[in-house]
Order: C-alpha cells, then sequence, then structure tokens
C-alpha cells in the first residue's frame, strides 16, 4: 500500500451530509471485477441524471476535477453499507484523503485498509474548507504527520487514531503484520476450545434443518 | 469482588488473542459469513495464495444477489448476476467452507439463517462482509460488519485487529403497546440520536420492553443498530433466548448445551457496571414510526407532519430537510397520513422472520392491497413455515407477489427494484437516495405499518386500522 505523509494537490468540495456508501457506489455496479477500475462508478447516480448524462455543473465534472485527491464534506460520511467497494470507487478515481466532521465506521476502516486517509474535523472547520474550495477544484495541502489542512488561508487541524495514523504514514498492511503473531493465535485458538467446547461448530447429525 | 463489567466486555476480553502497544485488540472471530459480494475477499487470498485458516468456522450463504421467482440459476437473465452467486459455490468448495446456496432447502438471508440454524449464539465475536451483521448481537454476541480486506484477513488468520468501542447502554423502560414493534423502538432511538448517535460506541439493548420481546423482534432491534451508527448492538442472553437455541441444528447438543447455557446465563452487565453513555425511553413514549426522507434518521410518529424547512432554526437542518423533501416528492409540512404510495414490499434482514408476516398478515386478512407488492421471506425456512400457516395464501389473495428468499428489494442487486420516482412502504432497513433502485423513494416502517400502508394506499396508522376489530393484531414487537 503507498504510504501518505504529504498531499498537496486539488481538493473538491462535496457539501452535502449523509454521503452513504449506496451514493458513493450503487449496488448494481458491485459486480463489476475491481479491474475495470471503479473511479467510473464514485457517486454515479448522484453526478448522473437518470438516462445517464453528466450533471456538467457537479464538482467531479469541472475542469481538472479528474486530479483531485482531497475530499470535503459533511457528517457521517459512508455511512450505512459496509461495501469496501465504496473506498475502491474514491481510491480508484484518485481520491487520497477524505476529510469530514464524521464518518460510517466500517467505512473508516475500509478507507485505512486501501490507503485512503479519513481525516476528521470540527464540524465548524468543515464549513471553513469547503467555503475555501468554493465550487471548484482548488489547491489543498494534507499533512498527516502534523495533522493539518490548508485552503488558501484557512488551516484545520484534524484527527486520527494514531493507529490508523502509523499504518497509513508507513502503508502497513494487517495481513502481514497479523501473521507475525501465528503462534499467539495457535495458541489461543487450543486454549479457547478447551474453555469453550460448544463454539466449536458441530455439523447436523442427520437431516434435521429447522427446529420442528 | 471483581470490577463491574459490562457484557460487551465479558465477551471482548473472552476474545482478546493480543493488545498491541498502540492499544488495539486481535480478537478471536468464532462465526464468519461470506455471501456473493466476498469475492473481492477471495481474490486478496489469492493473490497472496493464503488457504482459509478456518474452514470450519466459515459459512457462505447465498442471498445478495439470488433470484425471488425461481431457484434456479439458468433463469437468472444478466450473466453478471449469475457469476456472483457461482463465484461463491466455486470459492466455498475450493476452501471446504460449508454453503447454503441457491438450491439449499436451509437457503435465507445470512442474518436470518444464522439464528435459525442455531450457528449464531450467545457470548460469540462473529462477523460479516456486511453492514447489518450486528443482527446476531440480539443471542448477546459481539457481531459487526466488516469491509473485504477485513474478510481476507479473517479468511487468512480467523482474527481481526479492533480498537475498542466505547459502551453505551439503551434502556426501554415499560411495556410496548399493542402494535407497537421493534422497528418503532429502533426508529425511534436513531430519529433522537441521529444516524451518527452511536457512531464509536457498542450498544447494549436493556430494560422491561427489551426483555419482553421475542427472539425474532431482538433481531429487528439490534440488525438496525449500524443505522444509528452503533458498532454492534446486543442484548443479554436469557431464558428466551436459551428456548430459542435448544434444538437447532448447530447449536450443542446435550451436556454440551447445559454447559454452554451454564456459560450464558454469565453473560449480562454486572450491576453498577459504567457505559459510557446511557439512554433511557419510556416505551409509552413510542409510536408506529416511519421515515419521510433519506436517512434512517428522518423518522416521525405516524400522526405527524413532515417538517417545513423554514420552520427549522438550525440551517443544517433546514437544508438537509430542503433536499430530502425534493428527493423525496414531498411538500413542506404535509401529513404523514396523506402520503400516497404506488408499491409495497416486506422483507429483508430487518423484517422477515415468521413473526413479521403473520403480523402483517393479520392486517392483510380478507383485504386487498390498493397498490402492487412483494413479499419475500427472509429464508426458505420461513417461507415453508410462512405456507404451512397458509400465510401465503393471505398475500397472494390480497394481490401482492409470494417470492422465494433473499435480500431482494432491500438493495435490489439481484434486479427486484423500485422504479425511478416511485414510493415504495418498505419493512426494510435504508431509505437512502437510490437504495431499492435509482430514483426510488422509500418510506421505512415495521411490517405490520407496510401491511396498513397496502389496504389504504398510503401511509397509515395501523391503529386506527385494528381499533374496534375483532382479530387482535399480533405486533411483531411484543408478544
Amino acid at each position: 500500500m503507498q504510504p501518505i505523509t504529504v498531499l498537496h494537490n486539488l481538493g473538491v468540495a462535496l457539501a452535502a451530509a449523509n454521503v452513504d456508501t449506496d451514493q458513493l457506489i450503487p449496488a448494481r455496479f458491485m459486480k463489476e471485477p475491481r479491474s475495470v477500475g471503479y473511479g467510473q462508478f464514485l457517486l454515479y447516480d448522484v453526478r448522473h441524471d437518470e438516462h445517464g448524462t453528466p450533471d456538467a455543473e457537479f464538482i467531479l465534472h469541472r475542469p481538472k476535477a479528474n486530479n483531485a485527491e482531497v475530499m470535503v464534506s459533511r457528517r457521517n460520511f459512508g455511512a450505512g453499507s459496509s461495501r469496501e467497494a465504496a473506498v475502491y470507487a474514491l481510491v480508484d478515481y484518485g481520491f487520497r484523503c477524505v476529510v469530514a466532521p464524521s464518518f460510517g465506521d466500517i467505512f473508516a476502516s475500509n478507507a485505512v485498509n486501501n490507503g485512503l486517509l479519513p481525516a476528521v474535523v470540527e464540524e465548524e472547520e468543515a464549513e471553513r474548507l469547503l467555503a475555501a474550495l468554493g465550487d471548484a477544484p482548488a489547491d489543498i495541502y494534507v499533512d498527516l504527520e502534523q495533522q493539518l489542512i490548508r485552503v488558501a488561508e484557512v488551516q484545520v487541524s484534524f484527527s486520527i487514531s494514531p493507529v490508523w495514523r502509523t499504518k497509513l504514514l508507513n502503508g502497513w498492511d494487517d495481513i502481514d503484520m497479523t501473521r507475525q503473531h501465528a503462534h499467539t493465535i495457535t495458541e489461543f485458538a487450543a486454549h479457547y476450545s478447551a474453555q469453550f467446547p460448544w463454539t466449536a461448530a458441530q455439523p447436523p447429525e442427520s437431516a434435521i434443518i429447522s427446529k420442528g | 469482588m471483581s470490577t463491574p463489567t459490562t457484557l460487551f466486555d465479558k465477551v471482548w476480553q473472552a476474545h482478546e488473542v493480543h493488545r498491541s502497544d498502540s492499544g488495539q485488540s486481535l480478537l478471536w472471530i468464532d462465526r464468519h459469513f461470506v455471501h456473493e459480494g466476498s469475492f473481492h475477499a477471495f481474490n486478496k487470498l489469492a493473490e497472496r495464495a493464503l488457504p482459509v485458516a478456518r474452514p470450519d468456522l466459515t459459512f457462505g450463504i447465498a442471498d445478495h444477489y439470488v433470484p425471488t421467482l425461481a431457484r434456479d440459476l439458468a433463469g437468472v437473465a444478466d450473466p453478471k448476476v449469475r457469476s456472483m452467486i457461482e463465484q461463491l459455490s466455486q470459492n466455498t468448495q475450493q476452501h471446504g467452507v460449508t454453503l447454503f446456496g441457491l438450491d439449499d432447502p436451509r437457503q435465507g438471508i445470512v442474518h436470518v439463517l444464522g439464528p435459525e440454524q442455531g450457528l449464531t449464539q450467545p457470548g460469540m465475536v462473529m462477523v460479516c462482509g456486511d453492514s447489518h451483521t450486528a443482527t446476531h448481537g440480539a443471542f448477546g454476541s459481539i457481531a459487526f460488519g466488516i469491509g473485504a480486506s477485513e474478510v481476507a484477513h479473517v479468511l487468512a488468520t480467523q482474527t481481526l485487529w479492533q480498537s475498542k468501542p466505547k459502551v453505551m447502554r439503551i434502556t426501554v423502560e415499560g411495556q410496548l403497546a399493542e402494535g407497537i414493534t421493534a422497528k418503532d423502538v429502533a426508529l425511534t432511538w436513531i430519529a433522537r440520536l441521529g444516524a451518527d448517535g452511536a457512531r464509536g460506541y457498542a450498544i447494549e439493548y436493556a430494560g422491561e420492553a427489551i426483555r419482553s420481546l421475542s427472539m425474532e423482534a431482538r433481531l429487528t432491534l439490534c440488525n438496525l443498530s449500524i443505522e444509528g451508527g452503533g458498532r454492534c448492538g446486543m442484548i443479554a442472553p436469557d431464558q428466551t433466548t436459551f428456548d430459542y437455541l435448544r434444538e437447532r441444528p448447530w447449536s450443542p447438543k446435550g451436556d454440551a448445551f447445559d454447559q454452554a447455557c451454564a456459560y450464558w446465563s454469565t453473560l449480562y452487565s454486572d450491576p453498577g457496571a459504567s457505559f459510557d453513555l446511557e439512554v433511557t425511553l419510556h416505551a409509552d413514549e413510542i409510536a408506529p414510526t416511519v421515515t419521510w426522507g433519506v436517512s434512517p434518521e428522518e423518522a416521525l410518529p405516524i400522526d405527524r407532519a413532515v417538517p417545513d424547512p423554514e420552520q427549522l432554526s438550525d440551517p443544517a437542518k433546514a437544508r438537509q430537510a430542503r433536499d430530502s423533501l425534493a428527493y423525496m416528492g414531498l411538500t413542506p409540512g404535509q401529513k404523514l397520513t396523506d402520503i400516497k404510495i404506488d408499491r409495497v414490499f416486506i422483507g429483508s434482514c430487518t423484517n422477515a422472520r415468521i413473526e413479521d408476516l403473520r403480523a402483517a398478515a393479520a392486517i392483510l386478512a380478507g383485504h386487498k392491497s390498493r397498490v402492487p407488492g412483494m413479499v419475500s421471506p427472509g429464508s426458505t425456512l420461513v417461507k415453508t413455515q410462512a405456507e404451512a400457516e397458509g400465510l401465503d395464501r393471505i398475500f397472494i389473495d390480497a394481490g401482492l407477489e409470494w417470492r422465494h428468499s433473499g435480500c431482494s428489494m432491500c438493495v435490489g442487486m439481484n434486479g427486484d427494484l423500485v422504479a425511478s420516482g416511485e414510493r415504495c412502504a418498505s419493512t426494510t432497513n435504508r431509505n437512502f437516495k437510490g437504495r431499492q433502485g435509482p430514483g426510488a423513494r422509500t418510506h421505512l416502517m415495521s411490517p405490520p405499518m407496510v401491511a396498513a400502508a397496502a389496504v389504504s394506499g398510503r401511509l397509515a396508522d395501523v391503529r386506527t386500522l385494528t381499533a374496534g376489530s375483532d382479530s387482535s393484531v399480533q405486533a411483531s414487537g411484543a408478544h
């Protein structure tokens, strides 16, 4: 995974609350293999009309929006469905960071697992950033070491869990980290199954398929 | 004396394999459910040439993409949908994982099937790549939804890194009145605290009203925890739980059941255990509740009117209400019971268990639905049971379609969609923009309220329909 230290590129304002993962990627696109590139599906129904015609006014259809790396939005970003495809859509589009006053828990974990920084700011600070970005892609600077974001004269600090910060700064992957604990896991599993033997999944003996 | 401990902490502590210097815990996973959408995770495993660490604790379920008109894969028109179901079969077969596939008589929605089969048990940590995994917490387990990278991690290691959430308790005092269901309890607290009101928290539901809920109703309540932002929702196991679990196919048997029961009986929050947040509701404050907007927090008692943004003092709330009303095609200040509907849907992991179908059928019996609609039972076994009770006839006679089990119109992945601009009264869990199809307008409510809307052709108060009627309504919330 590509580490993040500093992002200095274009940012876009998505001035809406509750941008849920169903909006980030509508369900019908999720049967596509990742290799097709999920960026084309990002916010598809928000930025197209029912005939698939792009809304020219929408922020992602403004000049240079293809180069945006940072999205600033309102509270409860990424709520709802656990679909990691929502993060794939953002990452494949080119985003490296989303800034919002709050994130859906599962979305935030998924983001970090894909090298996308979920930066939490105070609600007023989000409004200041949204105002500074305006309705066209604009310069934005995000520093993960210092935990700060700058747009023109507006500078705000953001929070992120120290564990996630370390993971993103180093581009670490959980599976590799966990496999270093393989021995501890094996020991735990043996102890656990002795203490809670009924948790072993015992297949039904006969053809009983339901409780009478 | 040991320190008073919460239910959540007891279960968490029993599963902590390792704690890192940074404070993250590596948790042991008792049950891992995978579905068609888990193909990304299996692909990640393949990229690393890793096996599934514990296929015996992993279960595959075909639910998200399955057709509901027939159980025949060849009849699925969209080759991409067919391929999703086939990939699950291939991946589970390759890794020796038990599959509850399309043609299995036990097939169902993962969060209906797990409890029904006795795979879900108290004191477990359970995960699935689906946000409604919180459902299983109804048994006193820690159960939560995860993303594809985490699914791959669990497949590879049977563990998961987690930061311990804060714990909140939602207490519902008193007894729910007739016609008031677990769905109404959930929509009420979410409307009060907000769709992110429980973000960062594990929720324990407690109080007299909760203790009186059936297992089915508890599953509905815990299912909706994520709609208020909760990491998971749980209810301490009790006799209702133990009675439900006895003799289920995968439940422990004989002495093992008694041994398990003895342990399960210790799973409750000790008196004096401290919570990071306490919220109390009174059962008599809870009315039949419906959503009017595009977030589950935009919910109101059925006898109210949709908000008028001009009357809202908070500019952020006014902005959100304006946007929601525009999408939903509603007039500011319009009475909820004046909202005409185009369609109904009874189904989903939230509200398609046998009690839900009984509650809806009790209202529909002898009536015609004024709008088209569909009923998709939560599992094939629920479908069989409902047919044995003659519920299918009631739905069919009312003019509704009686379908097979699957996620169906809750998420539309299999092609069961609400048309653009159509308004659907739905027993599902999300009224997000486009959730039931591009441009679809969803109003969430309980199964009896959907039935009341069907016979009225508009949103309706189930209490006014049943008042004075001889047949008592078996609401799914209380027994």
